[in-house]
């Protein structure tokens, strides 16, 4: 039994959202967020991401196949689960669920079909036998690469991509909805939830792609292309910035107002969760991480690039733990808080096995890449016709040089 | 388990007995209804539901649409026995920890306030030291309060949680999925997932003796009358007078969840 302090409604000692309902928004977040990178470049036409243009797409396809896995293992009745699809009830936050994932996804399998369809075509051609047919049915029959198909390709995925960035924010904003719309619980309860979530979402899939791109060039012996690498660390710089200023600006307005909830909440965040919300989300995530970004961004020019390559890396390392941290500050947060206003229970440890345990949330987080390794063996990730062999990384990119060039260097 | 069932209504009926206007008006009525079924079955529904569908209006049933409860609780009456809360779990089968009904008790001064509710108040309360000067103290009763705009059924993704014609909020235990929103989504901690059923449940009024004509167990083992049962279409009815005429109080107002347990003489404390 946990131990209270003060009073709780003696139902409300439970935390009933566990550990599975934190990966929730966490792994939507990745989805989310990796899909603004891509659309930076499909659709804005920010060209310095050319390099992980495709990257962040398949991170993107990558965490969306598994993002629906922690509500469902979280159900007390999983078998029933699907019903939210079947018989939803629209009044529902929850119910809306099923219609933007599947619509999401059904965007997204086709914008990655257009995207990769040369390279399926590619290796139909290449192969024989089995992986032909394999290859020949993914490539859904068509076999044209000329100009124009091409181009119909292009405007094909411009198009997806403009209906998915929507998408992407929807399905995003739409998780801090779930928490915000709670007027139970004054913790959840602000319109800036859904904001919140949806810029800490774009925080946690530039900081993912960060760290992916490094590993990635790592381990194709290249030097990771500076112009991408500097982009990357501005916009993760900017929404760091929009999301530590969201955040705070939620708990500032709830004291300015001493707004009858403030007196547990401000216990809440003192005694509770000291650690994870002043320690981690606001300090090691928050805090050190700005500054780790404001030296890459502010004095990119006179950085040598193993810096930039380090300090980038460690500041999105500390953005993915701040935003694990605020995942869980919000949803466990929220329940340890009794909706009495008077009490406030134990802090919550997950179980380490089980189906809503530690091992689970880990498998959770492992399973995308493991599906980006696939991803890869199947249609590989990077574009390598044209351009990786000849040795002119990136033509159009701005400064060329630290594409190819500079994989010799480091290596 | 039968006290659960929210199919009540239909075993109410008794279909061996021949109903008064029984004809073509009748068939063709049936046969709508049948179709409607029908109807609900392709479009995903369960057997029960269409079933349901099909036999619910009886005009031997229980007629839902000929009452409208209401629940009126008199803190002052109340001296925390703890009768309604054993009852309560010994008629709804509540598993050990949970509470459908619990009782806190507030003692309260000048500059500080306790609250306590051990074990939900079922075993009643002993006395009690605080360390500041008292002025007040008093017993208050909680339960579900059966909202009318309530944000539990608003939030239920699958339709499992309903309110009644008759004015209670219900769950369908065989159709909760456990996802526990509607937990989170109401103010006042009536709910819980059964670690039993691993669904939510909550107070029912007792829907299964109301409908019979009985009073909710709680209500029945009140020592003090503290706890009333009412039905708000009958122009007599005690507890319809007493939220006509008195000054009565709902709990977190400003929420505006419109609950229909009533309290009288609510202390400031209370939330
Ligand atoms: S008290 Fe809670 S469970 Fe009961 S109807 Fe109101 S919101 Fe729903
Ligand atoms: S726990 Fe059951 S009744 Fe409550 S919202 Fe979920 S499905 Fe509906």
């Amino acid at each position: 039994m946990p131990e209270i302090s003060g009073f709780s409604f003696p139902n409300d000692v439970h935390v009933w959202w566990s550990l599975m309902i934190v990966m929730y928004p966490y792994i939507t977040g990745f989805v989310a967020g990796a899909f603004i990178v891509t659309s930076l470049y499909h659709l804005f036409g920010r060209t310095e991401f050319k390099p992980v243009a495709r990257l962040a797409m398949a991170t993107s396809f990558a965490f969306l196949l598994v993002a629906s896995l922690p509500l469902q293992l979280h159900l007390g009745h999983p078998e029933r689960g699907v019903q939210v699809m079947v018989t939803p009830h629209f009044t529902s936050a929850m119910a809306g669920f099923g219609i933007l994932y599947s619509g999401y996804l059904a965007i997204l399998v086709l914008e990655v079909w257009f995207v990769w369809r040369p390279e399926i075509i590619l290796r139909a051609r290449r192969s024989r036998g089995l992986r032909r047919a394999f290859y020949a049915a993914l490539a859904l029959g068509t076999y044209d690469t000329g100009p124009q198909a091409l181009e119909v390709d292009h405007r094909a995925i411009t198009l997806l991509a403009g209906l998915g960035l929507p998408g992407a924010c929807m399905l995003h904003g739409y998780v801090g909805f779930i928490f915000g719309a709670i007027k139970a619980n004054p913790w959840w309860s602000t319109p800036l939830m859904p904001v919140i979530f949806l810029v800490s979402a774009a925080v946690s899939g530039i900081a993912l792609l960060v760290v992916l791109y490094q590993v990635v060039s790592r381990l194709q012996g290249r030097s990771p292309d500076q112009p991408c690498v500097s982009a990357l660390a501005r916009w993760l710089w900017f929404f760091l910035i929009l999301t530590l200023t969201l955040e705070l600006l939620e708990i500032i307005v709830m004291a300015y107002e001493r707004s009858e909830s403030w007196l547990i909440i401000s216990e809440l965040l003192t005694t509770r969760l000291q650690f994870s919300y002043v320690t981690m989300q606001m300090i090691v995530g928050g805090l050190i991480p700005l500054i780790l970004l404001a030296v890459v961004v502010l004095m990119n020019r006179y950085l040598h690039e193993r810096v930039r390559n380090t300090l980038s890396t460690v500041a999105a390392l500390l953005c993915l733990l701040q935003v694990f941290s605020m995942r869980w500050n919000i949803v466990v947060g929220g329940q340890l808080m009794s909706k009495s206003l008077r009490g406030l229970r134990s802090p919550y440890e997950p179980e380490l096995f089980g189906r809503e345990g530690v091992l689970m949330a880990i498998a959770l987080v492992a399973a995308p890449f493991v599906i980006l390794w696939v991803f890869d063996r199947v249609l590989g990730i990077e574009e390598r016709e044209p351009e990786a062999g000849s040795g002119s990384g990136a033509p159009e990119e701005r400064r060329p040089a630290a594409a190819a060039g500079g994989g010799v260097h480091a290596a | 388990m039968a006290p659960k069932s929210n199919a009540l209504p239909v075993l109410q009926s008794d279909p061996a007995r021949p109903s008064p206007g029984v004809g073509r008006r009748r068939f063709l009525a049936d046969a709508l209804r049948l179709s409607g079924g029908a109807l609900v079955l392709l479009a995903g529904g369960s057997a029960a539901e269409a079933l349901a569908a099909v036999q619910a209006p009886h005009p031997e049933a229980y007629r839902w649409d000929e009452h409208l409860y209401a629940y009126l609780i008199d803190t002052t009456k109340c001296i925390g026995c703890g009768s309604c809360v054993r009852a309560c779990a010994a008629e709804n089968q509540v598993p050990d920890g949970f509470y459908r009904t619990w009782i806190e008790r507030y003692v309260v001064g000048m500059e500080q306030t306790h609250v306590e509710s051990p074990n939900g108040g079922k075993d009643g309360f002993g006395p009690i030291q605080v360390g500041f000067t008292a002025t007040k103290s008093f017993f208050v009763p909680k339960m579900c309060n059966h909202c009318r705009a309530t944000p539990c059924v608003q939030v239920c993704p699958v339709g499992a949680s309903y309110r009644t014609k008759d004015g209670v909020v219900m769950v369908d235990g065989e159709r909760c999925i456990g996802c526990a929103y509607c937990v989170q989504a109401c103010p006042f901690g009536s709910r819980f997932i059964s670690p039993v059923t691993h669904t939510a449940e909550k107070c029912t009024w007792c829907y299964h003796r109301v409908t019979k004509g009985l009073r909710p167990a709680c209500v029945e083992v009140c020592p003090t009358g503290a706890r009333q049962f009412g039905d708000l279409k009958r122009e007599d009815d005690p507890v319809r007078r007493a939220i006509a005429q008195d000054r009565v109080e709902v709990l977190q107002g400003h929420l505006l969840t419109e609950p229909q347990c009533y309290y009288l003489h609510l202390d400031k404390e209370v939330r």
